[in-house]
């Protein structure tokens, strides 16, 4: 295949990646822009490997069907509610990735540049093992937070600010040698030394970051992943892998972006990390919060919502946790069938994953009709019966629009209890992720039921 | 040892509520007591002694028997003259024992130096503080709940048309229109109560915050054209300026002359219930109408109420009985019994079977009036607003600070984008042309993703991320490159790995991606 026809297929493919992400803007194209995104990556492969510059194809083709069996089957098997650790698992791939290709650009005895353009691809080299080294680490933790394996409280080592500062300035100084290298066999030292440093704050980075703050983590390392793409594309004159990385680096960092703003909280004090642990000596300082909690059981609660005329459902992690989005969803569908009018509340960061409840809704055959973001059904609220919080915590707080000096003041928050009657269900009276008291639970609309979540859905479906 | 509940017979004539149902005395059991109940004392509340009876209660006959066997007495009513054993039911009380019931201890000086001399601890429902984490002992609420039920359904019963309007074969029948002054709990419940049966409901309160409540039971709220603060300590209304109450005797006579039925709720705690319904206003409605007056026992919010008794003056039948609550007997001792034993679970918080009077708890020492003998009623004052105060408009900003704020912001965005023009130009004079035009495709690229990712909908951002890690597996044409050296070189072990590795990646990406798709169905 001519260098001409490559680039035409680079292109084609680049078109299909835009035309991608741009079907995502609604259910009904998003499949078709799936279908776009494969065809894509199938055009750019298979040109590449027919490219001049393939000449094996027994390794290559080996690898690729392996590759190929392992992610089929894990996809195949995934469940909707470990989404979030396939995501993170996926981008330590696209990290490891960015390292290998970086390394092996580096050893790749055919490349013989000169002057400014071999100082510009050591940067790029160097740049590339850099992010793909953090982007690897950074998922790994990631993944074993999301998967439990690690515990999700923040790890914060004393003077963590200063140590990241120290290992960035070293970087720099590895960065200065390895360009000033004579040869390969000397560059590799200081890069060597670099990829352990980014591999040990990539694990650093994550460790610091609680669980409540996983949304914004996995956007960012989706980012990353794509930044990590594009370096490689530089590294490599690739136009293809530039594009491709910024499309994903600039959507990972929208997402980022948009779930800190839903939070309330700048993306500097979310990759800082310690949420949830400075907050607790300013709790003290809130005002008291007035009123008693009054439980439910699990009958009285189907009473509720069999006598309400409208009805909706605010879901957080913790229905991902119970897996009991199929219970809700067959509640929702028996409430339905009495004529009940049911919707469904989203927040932004409900979950461990942008969208991460709506994917869970939808594995449930919840209609994505009455599954609403927060801006669209806030109004709502006054109007309604019954607001059932299942698993949801700091997403329906009210202090966040109340007292000013709730850790969590001026995040947007699901406004349930301007609801006539609001049921929360939740395991015990423990504070969510921010570590704020909910002054909801005290309110005189609320009722408590306490228990295991998917035990009184199910107590609850049987009762309706 | 676990103490004994004991549960007598209520004496006052015509009140046929009792303190415990079957329902509440498994709670009770289950805190640990013993319950024993006087034969019949459930009874007129439709409970049969045998209901009691398989839940474990002891059924006992003699009433002198039941007091002095029980170490904690539930009562309704205070005690007074038993008048078949003609003593005074303090008196049966156990020394040093317990009573939980309604005792007025304002109204009644005399028993409480009764149930003193006993060396009793006395709980008084009616003095449970009325603050919101004490809702589930406020017995005043539950019966007043009650009361305002029953108000409507005594007016409709002596109101000689339909509530509901209706426009038949035979003629039209017209709603019955309905005014309730005092939209406390009773006054809450009445207006539900009315306009579920049809009647065209509207509702006066001096606290302009209830607004709010009256609407939401569907009723009118009438407003004066009058500002005055009006909330008054532990929910009730305080009195009012001669001004405010001109006003609005003005607008009771107007609207005594439209409606048909008036049911009065309006009370001030320790004072004669405030007179609002005078004569004329009386003689001014129509024949046939209905005031039923829930104040009779404070001594009325109409004139001419006659305590305890259904009169008819003027044409309009007045209705001033007293104890609208135990008309419902079932359901009011089943309110009431739960109000109990929500006390004795906060008194026994151990489950052991003993109670543990504790004065700290603002509740409990506000209930208790009389503790081991010694008096100790009034409680010190307790201020809780009982409904959260009206919003406080908030203040605003000046808008020139605002205006400021927008200028900087604009200033910034010129600094950052001249000092991002300088870089770039630094860039292109050391960098060679052919990194430029990368870099021209690079930064393209960033604000094509930036356009498009913004239009993506929100519900779609987890496959947002697993379709961009698919495609981030692009990295795998780097390693395709590479992959063609000799078999044993570093580069192409390094290469092949890579191409593994990506490959998961992308048709991970892809595949789950489809599967996400797949689920999202109208």
């Amino acid at each position: 295949m001519t260098e001409g026809l490559l680039t035409a297929a680079y292109i084609m493919a680049s078109i299909l990646f835009i035309l991608s992400l741009g079907g995502l803007s609604d259910q009904e194209s998003a499949r078709r822009g799936n279908i776009y995104g494969m065809i894509g990556m199938l055009i750019a492969v298979v040109a590449t490997v027919l490219s001049t510059q393939v000449s094996s194809y027994g390794v290559l083709s080996v690898a690729i069907v392996i590759g190929t069996i392992i992610g089929s089957v894990v996809a195949m098997r995934v469940e909707m509610t470990g989404m979030p650790q396939l995501v993170a698992l996926l981008h330590s791939f696209v990290g490891l990735a960015a390292v290998l290709v970086g390394f092996a650009s580096y050893l790749d005895p055919a490349s013989h540049l000169e002057g400014v353009e071999k100082t510009i691809h050591e940067v790029e080299i160097y740049l590339g093992i850099l992010i793909g080294a953090v982007t690897f680490t950074g998922s790994v933790i990631a993944f074993g937070k999301l998967q439990g394996i690690i515990g999700s409280k923040p790890l914060l080592l004393p003077a963590r600010h200063w140590l990241n500062l120290g290992l960035g300035l070293v970087s720099i100084w590895l960065g200065v040698e390895f360009i000033h290298a004579d040869s390969i066999a000397s560059g590799m030292i200081p890069l060597a030394i670099m990829m352990i440093i980014a591999l040990g704050f990539g694990i650093h980075m994550v460790m610091s970051i609680g669980g409540a703050d996983m949304p914004v983590v996995v956007s960012m390392l989706n980012s990353y992943s794509g930044w990590a793409a594009a370096a490689t594309g530089f590294m490599l004159s690739n136009d293809l892998l530039i594009i491709t990385g910024a499309l994903v680096g600039s959507s990972g960092a929208i997402l980022s972006y948009i779930m800190c703003r839903a939070m309330n909280r700048s993306f500097i004090s979310v990759i800082a990390g310690g949420f949830g642990t400075t907050v607790v000596s300013v709790a003290g300082e809130n005002e008291e919060i007035q009123g008693e909690v009054l439980s439910i059981t699990a009958e009285e609660a189907a009473q509720e919502l069999k006598g309400a005329k409208s009805v909706i459902i605010v879901p957080g992690y913790g229905m991902a946790v119970a897996q009991a989005q199929h219970l809700i969803s067959d509640i929702s569908k028996e409430l339905g069938d009495k004529g009940i009018k049911i919707y469904f509340g989203i927040h932004p960061v409900a979950g461990r994953l942008p969208g991460h409840m709506n994917v869970l809704l939808a594995e449930a055959k919840v209609p994505y009709d009455i599954v609403f973001e927060m801006d669209e059904i806030n109004d709502d609220f006054p109007k309604t019966d019954v607001v059932l919080v299942i698993g949801a915590n700091d997403i329906v707080n009210p202090g966040a629009q109340d007292d000013p000096n709730s850790p969590i003041a001026g995040m947007p928050v699901l406004e349930a209890w301007k609801a006539k009657k609001v049921i929360v269900m939740k395991r015990s009276m423990a504070a969510g992720y921010a570590g704020v008291d909910n002054p909801l639970f005290y309110k005189e609309n609320t009722r408590m039921l306490f228990g295991d979540a998917k035990e009184s859905v199910d107590t609850i479906l049987s009762a309706i | 040892m676990s103490l004994k509940i004991g549960i007598p017979k209520e004496i006052h004539s015509g009140e046929k509520r009792v303190a415990a149902t079957p329902e509440t005395i498994k709670w009770l059991q289950k805190l640990g007591f013993d319950i024993s109940i006087e034969a019949g004392a459930g009874e007129n509340a439709y409970f049969s002694d045998d209901l009691y009876r398989e839940g474990g209660v002891e059924i006992i006959d003699d009433t002198k028997v039941l007091w002095a066997g029980s170490d904690i007495i539930l009562k309704v009513r205070a005690p007074e003259v038993h008048p078949s054993l003609g003593i005074h039911e303090s008196q049966l009380l156990k020394e040093g024992g317990c009573l939980i019931s309604f005792i007025w201890p304002a109204q009644n000086p005399e028993l409480m130096k009764m149930l003193s001399a006993r060396k009793a601890t006395v709980i008084a429902m009616d003095s449970v503080p009325r603050i919101s984490r004490a809702q589930k002992l406020d017995v005043l609420s539950s019966m007043a709940n009650i009361a305002g039920y029953r108000a409507v359904v005594e007016a409709a019963n002596h109101f000689g048309r339909l509530f509901t309007g209706q426009i038949t074969a035979s003629g039209k029948v017209p709603p019955a229109k309905v005014m309730v002054i005092g939209a406390g709990v009773a006054g809450l419940a009445a207006l539900g109560t009315a306009s579920g049966l049809g009647a065209m409901v509207r509702a006066f309160d001096s606290r302009p915050e209830v607004k709010e409540q009256v609407e939401s039971m569907g009723a009118e709220f009438l407003e004066l054209e009058f500002e005055e603060e009006s909330s008054g300590g532990g929910g009730y209304a305080k009195e009012m300026s001669s001004e405010f109450i001109k006003a609005e005797m003005a607008l009771f006579a107007r609207q005594a002359m439209e409606v048909d039925i008036i049911i009065t709720t309006a009370l001030i705690p320790g004072k004669r219930a405030p007179e609002l319904i005078t004569e004329s206003m009386v003689r001014s409605m129509r024949d046939g109408s209905v005031i039923v007056d829930l104040a009779a026992e404070q001594g009325g919010n109409c004139t001419l109420t006659e305590p305890g008794k259904v009169v008819v003056k003027h044409g309009v039948t007045l209705i001033g009985y007293m104890d609208l609550p135990s008309r419902l007997p079932t359901q009011s001792s089943q309110l009431y019994g739960t109000n109990l034993r929500h006390l004795l679970s906060d008194l026994c918080k151990k489950k052991d079977g003993q109670i543990n009077v504790d004065m700290e708890d603002d509740v409990i020492r506000g209930a208790t009036v009389i503790k081991e003998g010694e008096i100790t009623w009034p409680p010190p004052v307790l201020k809780v607003q009982a409904i959260a105060k009206s919003p406080q408009p908030a203040v605003k900003a000046p808008p020139v600070s605002e205006e400021k704020m927008k200028r900087s912001g604009n200033w910034g965005g010129v600094l950052f984008m001249l000092i991002g023009a300088v870089l770039l130009a630094g860039l292109g004079r050391v960098a060679p042309p052919d990194f430029m035009a990368h870099f021209t495709v690079f930064v393209l690229s960033c604000f094509v993703g930036y356009h498009v990712v913004w239009n993506v909908a929100p519900a779609l951002h987890t496959p947002l991320m697993s379709v961009t890690n698919a495609i981030s597996g692009i990295i795998v044409l780097g390693a395709l490159l590479q992959v063609s050296g000799e078999l044993s070189s570093a580069v192409t072990i390094l290469a092949a790995v890579a191409i593994l590795v990506a490959t998961i990646n992308i048709t991970g990406g892809f595949l789950v991606t489809h599967r996400m798709l797949k689920m999202f169905q109208k």
